[in-house]
C-alpha cells in the first residue's frame, strides 16, 4: 500500500506515438543510468513501448511524438491534449511534419500508388503536420533523434515546476564550444549548421561531415543567406532545395527556403 | 639591436626547449595539423609541429598549403586562440547538494595546469592583455582565470607569413611579439639554415635560456649572431608590409558612434547568419551565460559558466523578450563595442587585428570592409 500511496503522489507520465520511426520514444529507453531515478520522479503510467502497464488518465504530462498524417490521427490527439495537463512533442515528426511532410510539396495519392501494392487500402491526409497545429503544446523539444539529456532536462524542469534549459542557438556554437573545426570554412563541405539549432553537441561536423539540420531551424535562421553561400560551395538549386527538405523539411523557415529554390531548380 | 639577449637554436634546439620546459613541470602547447587545421596540442616532440605547413585564408575561407621550406611557424593563426586554455568553453563554478531544507554548496575546484604556450603570435598576445584587463583586473577579478593566467609560460614567435585576412599592422598589435612574453622566437629559413633566434623577455625565460645553454651538447644551440639578429629584424619588417586586410582607425570611435542608424547595418544583417562563428573565434570576446544543471530528484545541482555570444536572441533576453531581436542590432552591437565603446570601457580597441572573424564567418563577412563602407558612406 505504501507504495501505491507514493506511486500516487508522482506526476502521472505519458508516452503517445503518431506518425514516426518511434527513434524519440527510444531515446528515453536508451536513457538507461537515468531510468531508475527517471521512475522514481515520475510515475510511467502509459507508455506501451516499454510496458503494456497502463494507468488510466488523467496524465500529468504527456510526450508526443510522431506528426498528424490521419484522420483518427487528428481526433486522437484532441483526445490527448484533453487528458493531459502539460503536452510536450518531442522530435522533428511531432514539431515539424517529420521526413513525411514531403508529401506536403507533393500529390499523395501518386506516392502512395507507387509505395504500396494496395493504395485503395491507405487513408491518408494530404498533409503531414505538426501536433501543434492541432493542439496547443506547452513545449517543443527538436531533433531527429532528440537527444537524451535534453529530452532529460524537460522531464526535469517539469517536474520541477520550472522553464526548461534547452538553446535555441545555432549548431556552431557547441561546435566552437567543443573545439570542433568547421567544415565550411576548413574544408569547401555544405553544412546547415549556421541555420540549426543547437542540441546534438555538433556530432556530425565534429566528425568532419556537414550538419543536415536535424535539429531543425535555430530561432534566427537567416536561410537566404546560407543558400547563398551553398551555392558558392557548388551547390546547384535542386541540391539546395534538397538539403532543406529532409526530417524538418515543414519547419517555416526550411519550407520557404526549399521552396525558393523550387522555383528556379530545373 | 646588439643589446638584446639571445641564442639561436636548431631543431634539436628547439626540441631541448620543450624538452627543459617539460621537465621544469611545463605542459607545452603548441601547433599542430588536425582535420586540415593548425590548432594547439600537447607538444612532446617537434615532430608534431606543423612544419612545412602554411595557410591560404579568406573571407570564409582556410586551406592549408606546402611552404616547401619545413618552417614550423609558416602557418598564421588558426582557429582556436589560446582562450579556450585560460577560459575555457565550459567550466563548473560551483555544485549543490540539497538534504532535506538544508543546501550544501561547494564551489569548484580550480583546474589551473602549469601551460607553456609555444608559438604565441603578437596578435594573440595584445588578446591575453586584453582578457588580463577585462577578466583579472575588474573589482572582482575572475579567480579561475588568474590562477590559470598566472600558470602560463610563454613562448611568442614573429609572424612571418602574415595571412589574407590579417591586419595587425592596423590595430597596433603586430606582427613582432613587443612585450608580455617569457621568450621569443623568430624562425630563420635562408642559406645560413632552418634555425630560430631566441630572446628572453622575462627572468623566468633568461633561466629557461641559461638551462639551454648548460644542456646543450652540441652545436644545437649557439650564440646569436649579428647576422641572426638582422635577418630576425627583417622577417618583422618584411611581414608587415604584407597584411591581407588594414583597417583606418582614425575616429573610429566617434565614426561608429555618429553612424548607428546607417544603412549598412541592414546590408550585413541581410548576409550575417547570426551563428556567432566570429564572436567564438574572437580571443578577446568574453561573454558568457551561466547554466544550473539539476538532477531529476532536485538534491543535487551544478552552475556551469559557458562561452556566449552577443549574436543569439536569448543572450539580451530580459523579462519580457530580448532586446536585440533583429540580427541588425546584434551585429551592429557586436562591431560597435568592439571597435569604439571597448575603448571607453576598457582603454583600448577590443579588436586586435587577427582576422579570424573573417576568416571563420561562414558567411564571408568582413569587420574592415564593414567600417570601410560606414566611412565612405556606402549603404
Amino acid at each position: 500500500m505504501a507504495v501505491n500511496e507514493s506511486a500516487r503522489s508522482r506526476p502521472k507520465l505519458a508516452v503517445w506515438k503518431f506518425a514516426s520511426c518511434d527513434g524519440c520514444q527510444l531515446t528515453l529507453l536508451n536513457c538507461e543510468d537515468e531510468l531508475i531515478p527517471l521512475a522514481g520522479a515520475v510515475e510511467i503510467a502509459y507508455f506501451p513501448e516499454a510496458t503494456r502497464a497502463m494507468v488510466e488518465g488523467p496524465y500529468d504530462v504527456s510526450l508526443v511524438e510522431g506528426s498528424v498524417t490521419t484522420a483518427s490521427d487528428a481526433e486522437r490527439i484532441c483526445e490527448i491534449r484533453k487528458v493531459s495537463r502539460r503536452l510536450i512533442t518531442i522530435g522533428a515528426c511531432a514539431t515539424s511534419g517529420g521526413i513525411q511532410a514531403l508529401r506536403n510539396f507533393a500529390d499523395v495519392s501518386q506516392y502512395r500508388s507507387i509505395v504500396y501494392a494496395h493504395p485503395e487500402y491507405v487513408k491518408t491526409l494530404e498533409r503531414s503536420t505538426p501536433i501543434s497545429e492541432h493542439v496547443s503544446v506547452d513545449f517543443e523539444l527538436h531533433g531527429c533523434p532528440v537527444n537524451s539529456s535534453q529530452l532529460l532536462e524537460v522531464l526535469a524542469a517539469f517536474v520541477q515546476d520550472r522553464h526548461p534549459r534547452i538553446p535555441s542557438y545555432s549548431v556552431c556554437v557547441e561546435c566552437k564550444r567543443r573545439g570542433a573545426i568547421c567544415v565550411t570554412v576548413a574544408h569547401g563541405t555544405p553544412c546547415l549548421g549556421p541555420v540549426t539549432q543547437a542540441g546534438c553537441g555538433a556530432l556530425c561536423p565534429a566528425y568532419s561531415r556537414g550538419c543536415y539540420g536535424c535539429f531543425g531551424p535555430q530561432d534566427t535562421a537567416n536561410t537566404q543567406s546560407l543558400a547563398d553561400r551553398l551555392r558558392v560551395l557548388g551547390m546547384d538549386e535542386s541540391q539546395t532545395l534538397r538539403i532543406f527538405r529532409t526530417f524538418n523539411a515543414g519547419a517555416e523557415p526550411f519550407r520557404t527556403e526549399s521552396a525558393r529554390h523550387e522555383e528556379v531548380a530545373p | 639591436m646588439d643589446d638584446i639577449r639571445g641564442m639561436v637554436l636548431l631543431l634539436p634546439g628547439l626540441q631541448l626547449l620543450i624538452d627543459v620546459l617539460r621537465e621544469s613541470g611545463w605542459t607545452v602547447r603548441g601547433p599542430t595539423v588536425r582535420d586540415g587545421v593548425v590548432v594547439h596540442a600537447e607538444i612532446e616532440s617537434v615532430d608534431q609541429l606543423p612544419a612545412g605547413v602554411g595557410d591560404l585564408q579568406d573571407g570564409a575561407s582556410y586551406r592549408l598549403r606546402e611552404r616547401g621550406d619545413g618552417a614550423v611557424f609558416g602557418y598564421v593563426v588558426g582557429p582556436q586562440g589560446w582562450k579556450s586554455l585560460l577560459f575555457p568553453s565550459r567550466e563548473l563554478l560551483w555544485s549543490g547538494h540539497r538534504t532535506g531544507t538544508e543546501v550544501d554548496v561547494e564551489p569548484a575546484d580550480v583546474d589551473a595546469p602549469r601551460l607553456a604556450l609555444l608559438g604565441v603570435r603578437s596578435c594573440d598576445l595584445h588578446a591575453l592583455e586584453i582578457h588580463d584587463t577585462v577578466l583579472a583586473k575588474r573589482a572582482v577579478p575572475d579567480a579561475a582565470y588568474l590562477s590559470r593566467r598566472e600558470n602560463t609560460f610563454i613562448i611568442a614567435v614573429t609572424c612571418s607569413d602574415p595571412g589574407g585576412t590579417c591586419f595587425c599592422v592596423s590595430m597596433g598589435t603586430g606582427p613582432v611579439p613587443d612585450k608580455d612574453f617569457d621568450l621569443t622566437l623568430t624562425e630563420l629559413v635562408d642559406q645560413e639554415g632552418h634555425r630560430f633566434l631566441v630572446q628572453p623577455g622575462s627572468d623566468r625565460g633568461e633561466h629557461v635560456l641559461d638551462e639551454l645553454m648548460t644542456r646543450a651538447v652540441g652545436d644545437e644551440v649557439l650564440n646569436a649572431a649579428r647576422t641572426d639578429r638582422c635577418a630576425a629584424a627583417l622577417v618583422g619588417s618584411k611581414a608587415a608590409q604584407r597584411m591581407g586586410r588594414s583597417l583606418d582607425t582614425d575616429g573610429l570611435r566617434d565614426l561608429l558612434y555618429a553612424n548607428a542608424e546607417h544603412p549598412r547595418w541592414d546590408d550585413v544583417a541581410s548576409r550575417c547568419l547570426a551563428c556567432t562563428n566570429c564572436t567564438l573565434v574572437c580571443p578577446t570576446c568574453f561573454c558568457t551565460s551561466v547554466e544550473d544543471v539539476s538532477d531529476l530528484s532536485g538534491t543535487q545541482t551544478e552552475r556551469w559558466r559557458v562561452w556566449d555570444s552577443c549574436f543569439t536572441n536569448d543572450f539580451s533576453y530580459l523579462h519580457g523578450g530580448s532586446v536585440r531581436p533583429s540580427v541588425r542590432s546584434r551585429y551592429r552591437q557586436w562591431a560597435t563595442h568592439k571597435l569604439a565603446s571597448w575603448v571607453d570601457q576598457f582603454g583600448t580597441s577590443g579588436c586586435v587585428g587577427c582576422g579570424r572573424c573573417i576568416t571563420w564567418c561562414p558567411a564571408a563577412i568582413d569587420i574592415t570592409a564593414e567600417v570601410g563602407a560606414i566611412r565612405s558612406g556606402e549603404g
